[in-house]
């Protein structure tokens, strides 16, 4: 038993390998051949016996209960909902009976946090620890993303789905369009630099981590289609990439995760508060910030990355 | 009680567009219409949660001129909730996106009635 | 006029509704992601009203930005740009236009 564990927590053994399917066999025949065994594959599941026969017995009865489940499920829903939104106090009014909280934020927070920006200073100063855990999720999504896409032999070894196809689709490459190279060149510089800007100045106007990471993934996004993958390969490897998002999250987990020792409100911080209205202002907020657009700018780019062409960087 | 609804127009649009995102949901057959009914329902709940934080009359609640009063700026705390709720929400539609994939590269088909029958025969089968 | 702003607003939630029941009807899987796209426009537009710069950018960026692009990769992935929604079968198997 122990050695059965050993082996599987080692990843030496192999969950598929009942489904025999040689990879070099299927590899080297030419593409008709195997298009065409494909939909042979699918025609046969649909012609043995019976199969017309359930298909039609189990989705008739089953679809009128469904219907008529969900139309009154449906207006059941909303019926509840807006009754409820009738019985809520006036749009627009302020809530006087929830005011503390928002007290403390607004009016003592720009000498606690030293952030001009409320929300900013809220999120990342006396609410750090959700911030932390919405950056794991981040990541976590990345991970799941990369488990079910990533293209390599342990991941297309059933007989149902193609491993030449898949190989040979990686790279759609757009037909080198005039508009998108053109424009790539002349709006790209101006989109780093505002992701930039929104990045640095999250404290001291509208903007922040997530915004400013999002701008910047989208960025790398629009050069990745418009000069092709192998520009991007050359300035961001899969190295670069995956130890940059990785760093930052073990950077944001450290300086914020000692929450769990000693309580809500954290150690106090020694890090001098400086001018509000400069960027080097806020004490921690500033490199948290950098850390969170990094997480998000990585992530944007690995997703689309990992749906193109089935890996992040590199070969 | 109309006219409750009628003044808090902007709860009841959020309310109605999450019905219409559940509704999608249970009645498309396709995968990624299904995928898109989600999404809706997700920026109905964000507009609902937004729209408890405004007070008419008062601004962003960035601090100009060192106005630190409370009766200036509006509530920044649903603000903070929303705008982890929009990056989650894109991961979650990520995941689902690669799933749908797969999917398609086992079935060929991207109906979710074909794809429970085809599962259930293949199952069956073996 | 003091009622300029809240007209304003009505107008761009009545817009909001009639995107997400056009989405429902529509046919094609490629014209339903256009219109899921400009609903998150609209959407960025009204956090503006609403005194909240930050979730407009962020909603702008990610909405109409990754999430529709996304959407568009998979699409073109699975070769499905052309399916109709509501696909007839042919004898042909699995073969759709």
């Amino acid at each position: 038993m122990r050695k059965r564990f050993k082996k599987w927590v080692m990843g030496r053994t192999d969950v598929m390998d009942r489904i025999l399917d040689d990879a070099s066999e299927i590899y080297d025949q030419p593409r008709e051949t195997i298009k065409k065994q494909r939909m042979e594959l699918v025609r046969e599941m649909e012609e043995r016996p019976g199969y017309e026969r359930t298909l039609e017995t189990e989705q008739k009865g089953f679809y009128l209960i469904y219907h008529i489940v969900a139309v009154i499920s449906c207006i059941l829903l909303i019926g509840v909902l807006l009754y409820t939104v009738a019985m809520l106090p006036r749009y627009g009014e302020e809530n006087v009976r929830a005011d503390e909280v928002v007290e403390r934020y607004v009016e003592r927070g720009l000498e606690e946090t030293g952030a001009v920006n409320i929300v900013s200073g809220m999120i990342l100063d006396y609410r750090a620890f959700d911030t932390l855990g919405e950056s794991h999720v981040l990541f976590t999504a990345l991970i799941c993303v990369m488990i079910l896409l990533r293209v390599d032999h342990k991941n297309m070894r059933s007989e149902y789905e193609d491993y030449y196809t898949v190989l040979s689709d990686r790279y759609y490459s757009l037909e080198r369009d005039t508009i998108i190279r053109t424009m790539g060149k002349i709006l790209l510089p101006c989109i780093f630099v505002y992701g930039i800007y929104i990045l640095l100045n999250g404290q001291n106007s509208p903007g922040g981590g997530f915004s400013g990471g999002a701008v910047m993934g989208t960025g790398l996004i629009i050069t990745a289609a418009a000069f092709g993958f192998d520009r991007v390969d050359s300035f961001l490897p899969l190295r670069v990439s995956m130890w940059m998002t990785f760093l930052s999250l073990m950077f944001y987990s450290f300086a914020k995760g000692y929450v769990f020792f000693t309580g809500a409100n954290g150690l106090e911080n020694h890090i001098p508060k400086g001018v509000p209205g400069a960027i080097l202002s806020g004490g921690l907020i500033l490199p948290l910030d950098i850390a969170v657009g990094l997480v998000v700018a990585g992530t944007m780019f690995g997703f689309y990355s990992l749906i193109r062409r089935g890996n992040i960087g590199g070969a | 009680m109309l006219e409750t609804l009628l003044i808090n127009y902007e709860e009841a649009a959020a309310i109605i567009l999450f019905g219409i995102g559940f509704t999608t949901l249970l009645f498309q057959r396709n995968l990624i219409k299904k995928l898109i009914g989600m999404n809706i329902m997700d920026t109905g709940v964000f507009l609902f949660l937004a729209s408890m934080g405004y007070i008419s009359g008062r601004k962003a609640p960035i601090i100009t001129n060192g106005v630190t009063d409370m009766e200036a700026y509006i509530n920044p705390v649903p603000a903070g909730l929303v705008l982890t709720g929009i990056v989650v929400s894109v991961s979650v539609t990520a995941v689902m996106l690669s799933l749908t994939i797969r999917l398609y590269r086992r079935y060929h088909t991207l109906n979710l009635d074909d794809i429970y029958a085809l599962s259930k025969h293949q199952i069956e089968d073996r | 006029m003091t009622y300029m702003t809240e007209i304003f607003k009505i107008i761009m939630l009545v817009l909001l509704i009639v995107c997400a029941v056009s989405v429902n009807l529509t046919r094609g899987l490629l014209k339903a992601v256009i219109i899921f796209m400009s609903y998150s426009s609209i959407m960025c537009v009204l956090w503006v009203l609403m005194e909240s710069p930050d979730l407009a950018i962020t909603e702008a960026a990610v909405g109409a930005g990754v999430s529709g692009i996304l959407f568009m990769a998979t699409l073109k992935k699975i070769d499905a740009e052309k399916e109709d929604a509501r696909e007839e079968e042919t004898e042909d198997g699995r073969e759709r236009t």
